[in-house]
């Protein structure tokens, strides 16, 4: 709290010196860790997005779900598409629409967009979490490794039934 | 050797409108008194909002209790947040700048005027942003204000008057410290806790600007004249703003850690250059962590995330590493020089653990670290945050930090502030002995109860997850334990804010006689004065019960990293 001596710049003494040298060890570990995982991990942050609007992207959902549909569950389409194939959800206050049906050990890839506002797409109890934009449409290469019905909860505050948005994804 | 007593007079042609404080021996410009009385004040004014809606919204996430109903508590949730995160740290801040300027310079306020107009704007808008979210039910929108929910214009214009406010009485900051220099008002460098506020000043210029490009904006499409707004822009530089103003927090805390470890156990900074050095790394790369809220967001690469996540190469966290190691390692050098050699942590077991401004220190260092910044740089790693993002792990993260740390930090500070600025006798001291204890106590549990559910899955800012059905029974215990801890958290603010008012509005008008409340009658900060070169460099004061300390944090800090990675690699493939 007091103004030091006016020669205040003087050697590091040895023990710091020491914590020093090994806290910056642990930030450049820190450092390698990420592209590390990046090229060697089997879990990364998805890179892939286009630009598109609402409109457009809801035209290609109705696509979609009208070529692939399966079944039907509380007015929802269950929309199974063919491995390797793109499928596409869509988040809008407050529903996740369609439910898709997926085979596990199978690569898909997840097109994710929103038709008003900021969503939060939220795997449970997978537990993985993006984030959801409108304008934005968002490619996730995934491979589900486990089976049975998880839920997809908004994670991201979507103004006052943002709680209700709730929907499902299967894999068999 | 640093000195106490003033050595110049006041400037010819400033007003003689100053007093002399009979404990520190500086001279306490009266403008800047009053400008620091008003600031705690409405800091205390809107810590009190703040808590209240705390309670009720963890009372609602304690799903066996669910209180609220989901307008309220989305409403209250918003509340919380700007009155916490924005009000309570900035008015506590701004008071803290107005000290540093001027009263630790032994200095005058040398734009008091220009001080106040910040005050006013800043009073305004905080107020203003409590009333739009109570009557307005479009403005539910929570402190982010994500477009395109689109908030009332009020409530954006609130936002921007408090920001020009505070702007407005950082830049006073700069005006007195300059003025000072030129008068001649301390010998030497900076002390180091003026140096830490500078920092924490620069960090909240640019981050003001930063939250003008996403505020402005977003007033103007509010009111018709923009049309629509790029959300992960907003997203960009809304964080530019909101992440960099928790830095403004953390530099803030740091200063007011060395000023308590100076004010309690009579510190030395062990090397003035390593302490400034890591205050220079926040400076340079704190402002890279915006990123650290865009890790899954559409529209980026991974290199944009992960140089900007890990704020070059982690240097900012190297910053505050090295002061958890100087911090430590100055008390306990101050403390073995007074004769507590004993084993490795002699020193730390005869600390004046009945001083709040000690407790509070120590309390605030353990749970920012070992929490907050364990927790904060896992999260902030550019996969792991895949597991983490908008669950519960984020609040018990940031509550680690910026309640755990900065507030219990701030609130120690009060103790002493209140004898020596307000100038009245410090009342209901056994609660304040306890006060800090009771809070961190019951932080410790938020924090826990909230990291433990998060890590299950459980979505933060959420009303009720019981619609999820996909959360183990668990769930149900970890929340319980936020939810006590809440309660308990909130008993010691209310201690807090009891032992403040009871202080401020009862009793006579008293000069402080002595620094210390509880622990004796000495007075460290001059004590300090009084550390020589020889008892600094003493083989047997070395700091070697530090060291120990930061080396078992670091195997924590490395535990909890790698289990994480663990963890990411046990789900779905994605890429």
């Amino acid at each position: 709290m007091l103004a030091p001596e006016r020669n205040w710049w003087k050697p590091i003494g040895r023990i710091e010196k020491t914590w020093l040298t090994v806290a910056l060890v642990w930030c450049i570990f820190l450092t390698i860790m990420m592209p590390l995982w990046y090229f060697m991990g089997k879990q990364n942050v998805p890179t892939e997005s286009y630009r598109t609007t609402p409109k457009d992207y809801a035209a290609t959902v109705n696509e979609f779900v009208a070529q692939y549909q399966v079944g039907e569950e509380n007015g929802i389409p269950v929309v199974a598409a063919p491995p390797g194939s793109d499928v596409y959800l869509r988040a809008s206050a407050w529903q996740w629409y369609p439910i898709l049906q997926l085979e596990k050990g199978q690569e898909y890839r997840l097109h994710i967009s929103s038709m008003d506002f900021q969503h939060g797409f939220s795997l449970q109890p997978v537990n993985i979490n993006l984030q959801v934009l409108p304008g934005y449409d968002y490619v996730a290469t995934i491979t589900p490794t486990t089976s049975g019905e998880f839920t997809i909860v908004c994670n991201e505050y979507c103004f006052l039934g943002h709680h209700t948005m709730v929907g499902k994804m299967i894999v068999k | 050797m640093a000195t106490l007593a003033p050595t110049t007079p006041w400037a010819k042609g400033a007003k003689d409108d100053y007093r002399d404080c009979p404990v520190t021996t500086l001279k306490v410009d009266m403008h800047a008194e009053r400008l620091i009385i008003a600031n705690a004040v409405m800091a205390v004014v809107t810590l009190t909002l703040g808590g209240i809606a705390a309670l009720l919204i963890a009372l609602t996430r304690w799903q066996a209790v669910h209180l609220l109903d989901a307008t309220w508590f989305y409403r209250l949730l918003t509340l919380h947040g700007i009155d916490m995160l924005v009000a309570w740290m900035v008015f506590f801040e701004m008071a803290g700048l107005h000290f540093g300027s001027t009263v630790l310079l032994n200095a005058r306020h040398a734009a008091p005027k220009l001080a106040w107009l910040g005050f006013i704007m800043m009073t305004v808008g905080g107020l203003m942003a409590n009333v739009v979210v109570l009557f307005d039910p479009s403005s539910n929108v929570m402190f982010t204000a994500y477009v395109p929910l689109k908030a009332h214009p009020l409530f954006y214009l609130s936002y921007i008057l408090f920001a020009v406010g505070a702007l407005i009485a950082v830049i006073t900051f700069f005006i007195n410290i300059v003025v000072a220099k030129r008068e001649d008002r301390f010998g030497g460098s900076l002390p180091l806790v003026v140096f830490g506020l500078m920092t924490a000043a620069i960090l909240a210029t640019y981050t003001l600007l930063e939250g003008a490009a996403a505020i402005v904006p977003a007033f103007l499409w509010s009111l018709g004249i923009l049309p629509n707004l790029d959300p992960g822009i907003y997203r960009n530089f809304f964080w530019g703003f909101g992440h960099p103003a928790q830095q403004v927090n953390l530099a803030a805390m740091v200063a007011i850690w060395y000023a308590l470890a100076q004010m309690t156990v009579g510190i030395r900074p062990v090397n003035e250059k390593f302490s400034r050095l890591a205050f220079i790394l926040y400076l340079f790369f704190i402002n890279l962590g915006s990123a650290h809220h865009l890790l899954v967001d559409p529209g980026l690469s991974f290199g944009w995330k992960a140089v900007n996540t890990s704020y070059a190469m982690y240097l900012a966290v190297l910053g505050s590493m090295m002061h958890a190691f100087s911090i430590p390692a100055a008390m306990e050098i101050a403390l073995r020089a007074k004769g507590y050699r004993k084993g490795l942590f002699g020193w730390l077991r005869n600390g004046p653990w009945k001083e709040p401004g000690f407790s509070a220190l120590v309390i605030s260092m353990v749970m920012f670290g070992w929490i907050g910044g364990v927790t904060g740089v896992t999260i902030g790693t550019e996969q792991i945050n895949m597991l983490v993002h908008n669950t519960l792990r984020l609040p018990g993260h940031f509550h680690a930090t910026v309640v755990a740390g900065t507030t219990i930090a701030f609130m120690g500070f009060t103790y002493y502030v209140i004898p020596l600025i307000f100038r009245k006798e410090l009342k209901l001291k056994k609660w304040a002995v306890w006060q800090p204890y009771v809070f961190g106590g019951g932080m410790l549990l938020v924090s826990l109860g909230m990291i433990t559910s998060g890590l299950q899955g459980v979505a933060r800012r959420n009303w009720d997850i019981s619609f999820a059905g996909v959360v183990p029974g668990t769930v149900d215990l970890t929340l319980a334990i936020f939810g006590i801890g809440a309660i308990i958290a909130v008993i010691g603010g209310i201690m807090y804010v009891s032992i403040v008012l009871t202080s401020i509005l009862t009793g006579p008008r008293l000069e402080a006689s002595n620094l210390l409340l509880v622990a004796g009658t000495n007075n460290p900060l001059l004590e300090s004065t009084t550390l020589t070169d020889h008892q600094m460099e003493d083989k047997q004061n070395q700091p070697k019960g530090s060291l120990v300390l930061v080396i078992a944090f670091l195997v924590w800090f490395a535990v909890y990293y790698l289990t994480n990675w663990w963890l990411l690699g046990r789900t779905w493939f994605i890429r």
